[in-house]
C-alpha cells in the first residue's frame, strides 16, 4: 500500500500546527474519498452501525446511475430524433460528426455519447463551482469536506434542462451550496434539498431558460413541449395523438429534464434505496398516497375549463419530476421529517401539492419541485406535533397506571 | 358562498400577509423562537385581525366613505381622508382589550409575548389587513373572511417558521449570520417554498 504510505507520511504537514494546516479540509476530503476513516470514537457512548454518512452518500450516487444512463440516452435521442428534420448546428453536433458517430436515433450508443456531450459540461460546472464552495467554506469554517456535496451535485445536474446555459448552471448550484446549506452549517444542517434550492432559483430567476417548450431539446428551431404542458393545455387524452404513450411516459421517451424522465430508472433507484433503508417507505408510501387520493378527488369533481382535473393518478407519477423527486427528494432524511408518524404526513403533504400545483396554479406546468420545498418548510412543524401528540398521549397512560 | 371560501384559500396560501407580502415582519422574526410563543402569537394576530378589518369596514362604510354619512344628514361629506388615523385607533383599543383578557385568563401566554402584544397595534400586517379590506372594496362579508383568513396565513407562516428555527438550533450558523441574518435568510427561502401558490387563480 504505497498510497496509504504516502497519506500517512504527509498527514503531519495538514495536522494542528503543521505547515499547511489551513488546508486539512482538503487532505482530509481526499483522504476519506480514498480511504475508510480511520479515525475512531473514543468516548461512549459507541453506536455500532454498518452505515455511515459516506456509505449513506455513495449508495445516494449509485441509485442514481440508471437515472444518469437513462438520461444520456434520451437527451440523444430525443435531439437526434428531431435532428432528422432540423439542421446540426453547434459544437457538440461539431464533434459527434467528426468522430463519425452520426445522428442516427436509432444507434443507443451514438444517442449516449451525444446525450454525454450536454450532460458532462453542466455536471463538471456544478463540480468545480460548487465544489469551489463547499472547499473554500470548509477550509475557513474548519468543517470536513462531506461526502453530501457529491449527491447535491449529482442531483442538481441531473434535474436542469439540457439546454441550460452553464453560467446558469455556476449560478444555480452556488446558491444551493452557500444559501441552501453552508449557511445552515453544511450538510445535516439545512432545512430546505440544496439541490431543489439551487434549481427553484433558476426556475424564478430565469424562467425562459428552465421551461417552455423549446429548452428541452437544445436544436435550433425545434419546439418540443413536456408532457405535463401538453396535458396542461390540451388533456391528457392528447398525449397519444404526440405519439406518447403511458409506456413510453413510465420507459422516459419524452421530453424533461437530463435525468427525471424515466420513471422506471428513478424506480429502480427507489428500490435499491428502500431496500439499503437509506430513503424511509414511509415516506414514499405517504406521498404515492397523497397524490391517489387528491387527484381521484379532483376527477370526480371535473371541470370544462381546466383538462388537468381529469389527469388520472397514474399519468401523474410518471411525467415530470415526479418519479426522481419521489426517489431522491422526498426521501432525503435531512430535509424530511424525523418522527415515523410525521414521515407519512410529510410525505402525503407533498403528494397532496404537487397535484394542487399541477392542476389548480396555471403558472407552473411542473409542481415536483415546489411541493417538496413547501414540504421541508413544514417538516420541523409536522414533527413538533406528532412529538407532542405522543407526550400527551404518555402522559395519560402514566396517569392511568398511577 | 364560493366566493368567499376562494377568497379565504387566496388570503391564506396565495397572498400570503407574512410571505407573500412581508407584512408584520418585525414580530414574524422577533416572536418566531418557539413554537408555542408562536402559536399563542398568531392566534392573537387572527383574533385581531378577524374583529378590526370588519369593524373598519362598517367604519368605512357608514362614516368615512363619501356620501356615508347620508344617514345623519350629510350626504356631501367626504372624510377618507380621517382614514388611517381611525382604523389605528380600532386597532389600538382591541389591542388593549385583548390585552386585558390575555393577562386575566391566559397569564402564561400574556407573560410569553410581552412587549409584542401591546406591539400588534403597529404591527403593519394588521394594519395592512385593514387597508387591503379598503383598497379592493370588499363587502362585510368578504371583509369577515379575509380578516380571519388573513390572520390566519399570518399564524401559519409563523408557526412554520418557528418550527424551522427550533430545528436550527441544531445547525452551525456562522458567527456573522447568527440571530437575525439566518433568520431573514430563512424567511426568504420559506417565500421561495410559498412561491408555489403564486399564480394560482381562484
Amino acid at each position: 500500500m504505497g498510497l496509504r504510505r504516502f497519506f500517512d507520511r504527509i498527514e503531519p504537514n495538514f495536522e494542528r500546527g503543521g505547515k499547511w494546516e489551513r488546508l486539512f479540509p482538503m487532505y482530509e476530503m481526499v483522504e476519506s474519498f480514498l480511504f475508510t476513516p480511520k479515525t475512531v470514537t473514543t468516548a461512549a457512548p459507541h453506536a455500532r452501525s454498518y452505515i455511515d454518512m459516506k456509505r449513506i452518500m455513495t449508495y445516494v450516487v449509485l441509485a442514481t446511475v440508471p437515472c444518469i444512463l437513462f438520461g444520456l440516452y434520451n437527451v440523444g435521442f430525443q435531439i437526434n430524433t428531431a435532428l432528422q428534420t432540423h439542421d446540426a448546428t453547434g459544437w457538440r453536433a461539431g464533434l459527434i460528426a467528426a468522430w463519425g458517430i452520426g445522428f442516427d436515433p436509432d444507434n443507443v450508443l451514438g444517442n449516449m455519447a451525444h446525450g454525454l456531450l450536454y450532460f458532462l459540461p453542466i455536471y463538471v460546472t456544478t463540480l468545480v463551482v460548487g465544489g469551489f464552495w463547499e472547499v473554500l467554506f470548509a477550509t475557513i469554517r474548519r468543517h470536513e469536506v462531506n461526502e453530501g456535496f457529491l449527491v447535491t451535485s449529482m442531483l442538481f445536474a441531473l434535474i436542469l434542462p439540457p439546454n441550460v446555459p452553464l453560467w446558469q448552471v455556476a449560478l444555480g448550484i452556488s446558491f444551493g451550496v452557500v444559501i441552501g446549506k453552508e449557511v445552515f452549517g453544511g450538510t445535516g444542517k439545512n432545512f430546505l434539498n440544496p439541490a431543489l434550492t439551487g434549481r427553484a432559483f433558476l426556475y424564478f430567476a430565469y424562467p425562459a431558460y428552465m421551461s417552455g417548450d423549446t429548452v428541452w431539446t437544445p436544436v435550433d428551431g425545434f419546439s418540443g413541449a413536456t408532457m405535463l404542458s401538453v396535458s396542461a393545455s390540451d388533456g391528457y387524452q392528447q398525449l397519444l395523438a404526440h405519439g406518447v404513450t403511458w409506456s413510453d411516459a413510465f420507459l422516459g421517451f419524452m421530453q424533461g429534464s437530463i435525468g427525471e424522465t424515466s420513471a422506471l430508472a428513478c424506480l429502480i433507484g427507489l428500490t435499491f434505496l428502500l431496500i439499503t433503508r437509506i430513503a424511509n417507505w414511509r415516506m414514499v408510501v405517504g406521498c404515492l398516497g397523497g397524490t391517489i387520493a387528491f387527484s381521484l378527488l379532483l376527477n370526480a369533481i371535473g371541470s370544462d375549463t381546466n383538462p388537468m382535473f381529469a389527469m388520472p393518478w397514474y399519468w401523474h407519477i410518471v411525467m415530470g419530476g415526479y418519479a426522481f423527486g419521489l426517489a431522491f427528494m422526498v426521501t432525503e432524511p435531512v430535509s424530511g421529517a424525523h418522527t415515523n408518524l410525521g414521515r407519512f404526513i410529510y410525505g402525503a403533504l407533498i403528494g397532496f401539492m404537487v397535484v394542487m400545483i399541477r392542476v389548480l396554479n396555471p403558472a407552473f406546468p411542473e409542481g415536483m419541485m415546489l411541493a417538496i420545498l413547501f414540504g421541508n418548510v413544514f417538516a420541523p412543524l409536522i414533527d413538533h406535533f406528532v412529538v407532542q401528540a405522543n407526550i400527551k398521549r404518555r402522559m395519560r397512560r402514566h396517569v392511568r397506571a398511577a | 358562498m364560493d366566493g368567499l371560501i376562494s377568497l379565504a384559500v387566496k388570503a391564506i396560501f396565495v397572498e400570503n400577509l407574512a410571505l407573500s407580502f412581508f407584512l408584520g415582519m418585525c414580530t414574524f422574526i422577533a416572536v418566531s423562537k418557539k413554537i408555542s410563543t408562536a402559536i399563542g402569537l398568531g392566534i392573537s394576530v387572527m383574533i385581531v385581525q378577524a374583529i378590526t378589518v370588519p369593524a373598519n369596514n362598517l367604519i368605512l362604510t357608514y362614516v368615512l366613505a363619501p356620501g356615508a354619512l347620508a344617514w345623519a344628514g350629510f350626504p356631501e361629506v367626504d372624510l377618507t381622508f380621517l382614514g388611517l388615523i381611525s382604523y389605528i385607533g380600532v386597532i389600538a383599543a382591541l389591542v388593549q382589550i385583548l390585552e386585558m383578557v390575555l393577562d386575566k385568563y391566559f397569564p402564561p401566554l400574556y407573560n410569553a409575548l410581552g412587549v409584542f402584544l401591546p406591539l400588534i397595534t403597529v404591527n403593519c400586517a394588521i394594519l395592512g389587513g385593514s387597508l387591503f379590506m379598503v383598497e379592493r372594496d370588499y363587502n362585510f362579508a368578504e371583509s369577515m373572511t379575509y380578516g380571519l383568513s388573513s390572520g390566519f396565513g399570518w399564524a401559519l407562516a409563523i408557526t412554520a417558521m418557528a418550527g424551522v428555527r427550533e430545528k436550527l438550533k441544531y445547525a452551525d450558523i456562522p458567527d456573522g449570520l447568527q440571530g437575525l441574518g439566518i433568520t431573514f435568510i430563512t424567511a426568504g427561502l420559506m417565500a421561495l417554498a410559498f412561491m408555489s401558490f403564486s399564480g394560482v387563480r381562484l
